[in-house]
């Protein structure tokens, strides 16, 4: 195959990539989009198969066997509430794959005399880099989502200090090798200095800041891809990659700005450590905390015009999302109004509560965003909260001193009452006390959120 | 083409994808974030190319020999699991379809 149908076929792959993008304009032909990207992709193997003409092929089906067997299992397997940290991390592997090619493309060029050409040097140096933080990130970030490590933020002292030495001693290393200092040891050095990089880079952000990291390691591993386009001389890595890289930064911004704190707040702000102070301070404001009982509730929402169910992170730990669309469809069946008011940044990935509820067979246009979801609250009786806390906490509007101030919230207490299934009184995951739980209009309804729904659904049965 | 011909090439055709990019994703509602995030994730799998290319030219000794093949694993990884991901939640959203049930 000569080179110019190859790269023709690779502009087919190219134009797939971008349609199945353009397609997640609506939810009615998304599907069809990302199939047809992933035909894209399999033309995309089929030439590079040829192109490599034969050469081990055995060991080139073998590894895709492993890997494409992994991740067939892997993806099948999953629950939707597990999602967030499996994107993490196919993200990571991903960025894994970059960083590996930049060190076989360096072992590669290194004998040839002289040495090489600037721009290549520059494309594997910060390729090797890039990928290998968004590699080890990607796996932090998958190990605090899975629970294997803490989900707090880990902080010592003088941290900034070492990952700024680290990032320093990577840096010097890579324009070190562009400036043609020919040892492939520097470059394994820059990789798995990288790599600690990235371990310690994600460990100290929060739980609750997950949507922004995965969508930045999302836009790191498609840079290295692109970069990696460079070394290889190929487009459709340049283009594909870029796109990614592209899209996951200003999904990155997006979810920033929703939160209202800049992305170097998030990434080094170590959000959501418990601070002694927080609560007791909190606590002094007094005011007491109603609690009601699974029949108070269950009549309130029956006899409500209108009720907001206002999901969180909660929801998927609870694993809840098919009770409530059950609890739904009883209320809907006596004639209540139900919708679902989603933040932003509710969950743990861009979106994580419209998966969980899509899967729970929610029809998507009850899911309302927050600026369609606020201006309702006003003529709604009864609003949920279900394992939500942070994104509907009034201090953010209130509050200067508050670690949130500013943070635009689902203005859930305009609502007549609202009823918050929680747990416990413990301060949600950036360990910030929420006023509105003290709130006249509120009850608490504690317990396990599924338990809570269950009790709601077979005492709104008997009404 | 020479080198440097081929580069400023390179260059062009990827500020254009960035600006391309930041165009497709402006047009993707909220609703889809999750999708567009695990969708872009599978279409860096790209990445699976650049790996057969390592382990399937270049000269070989075992050191690219092993490299490669690691990077081909992970990338296939990366390429099956983003796409069946991605197909799973998506063929989950849906307007009003609900199977009648019987509760």
């Amino acid at each position: 195959m000569s080179t110019n149908v190859s790269n023709l076929l690779y502009l087919v792959t190219i134009v797939t990539f971008i349609l199945a993008l353009r397609f997640l304009s609506s939810p009615a032909h998304a599907r069809r989009g990302n199939q047809l990207g992933a035909v894209g992709m399999l033309v995309a193997i089929v030439v590079t198969w040829i192109k490599t003409g034969g050469t081990s092929w055995w060991a080139l089906a073998l590894g895709m066997l492993v890997g494409g067997g992994f991740g067939a299992v892997a993806a099948r397997k999953v629950k939707m509430t597990a999602m967030p940290q499996m994107v993490a991390l196919f993200n990571g592997v991903g960025g894994g794959a970059a960083a590996l090619i930049s060190l076989a493309e360096l072992h590669r060029i290194l004998p040839d005399p002289g040495r090489p050409k600037i721009d290549i040097g520059l494309a594997i140096v910060l390729s090797g880099l890039i990928g290998a933080v968004s590699f080890a990130g990607s796996m932090i970030a998958f190990g605090k989502l899975q629970e294997l490590i803490s989900g707090r933020p880990i902080t010592y002292p003088g941290q900034q200090f070492v990952n700024a030495g680290l990032f320093l001693a990577c840096l010097t290393a890579g324009i070190a090798l562009v400036a043609g200092v020919q040892d492939e040891w520097l470059l394994w050095l820059l990789t798995a200095g990288a790599a600690i990089f990235g371990l310690l880079f994600v460990l100290p952000i929060g739980g609750a800041d997950m949507p922004v990291v995965i969508s930045l390691l999302n836009a790191f591993t498609g840079l290295a891809v692109a970069l990696g386009g460079f070394e290889l001389e190929s487009n459709v890595l340049i283009v594909s990659g870029m796109l990614v890289g592209a899209s996951g930064t200003m999904l990155t911004l997006m979810m920033g700005r929703a939160m209202n704190r800049s992305i170097t707040n998030v990434l080094f702000g170590a959000f959501g450590q418990v601070t002694a102070g927080a609560a007791a301070v909190a606590a002094g404001d007094g005011g007491a905390v109603r609690s009601a009982t699974a029949e108070d509730v269950a009549v309130m929402l029956a006899y409500a015009h209108k009720v907001v169910f206002v999901p969180g992170y909660g929801l998927a730990v609870a694993q809840a999302q098919h009770d409530v669309r059950q609890l739904a469809d009883l209320l809907e069946a006596k004639g209540v109004e139900v919708t679902y008011a989603i933040h932003p940044v509710a969950g743990r990935m861009p979106g994580h509560m419209n998966v969980l509820l899509a899967e729970a067979n929610v029809p998507y246009p009850q899911l309302k965003e927050m600026d369609e979801a606020n201006p309702e609250f006003a003529r709604t009786d009864v609003a949920v909260i279900v394992g939500a806390n942070d994104v509907v906490n009034p201090d953010a509007r209130n509050n200067q001193g508050s670690p949130i101030y500013g943070m635009p919230i689902l203005n859930v207490d305009d609502a007549q009452s609202v009823v918050v299934l929680k747990r416990s009184m413990n301060p949600g995951f950036a360990g910030i006390e929420n006023p509105l739980f003290y709130n006249p209009k509120t009850v608490m309804l504690f317990g396990d959120a599924k338990a809570s729904i269950g009790e709601l659904i077979s005492d709104v049965k008997t009404l | 083409m020479s080198h440097n011909t081929l580069l400023v090439f390179e260059v062009t055709i990827l500020v254009l994808a960035i600006f391309l990019g930041i165009e497709v994703i402006s047009k993707v509602p909220a609703l889809l974030h999750t999708p567009l995030m695990s969708g872009t994730n599978a279409i860096h799998g790209v990445v699976i190319v650049g790996a057969m290319l390592v382990l399937g030219l270049g000269h070989k000794g075992p050191f690219t020999w092993i490299i490669g093949f690691l990077a081909v694993v992970l990338a296939s990884a990366n390429v099956v699991g983003g796409f069946v991901v991605t197909d799973r939640m998506l063929e989950m959203f849906k307007k009003r379809e609900r199977p009648p049930k019987d509760s």
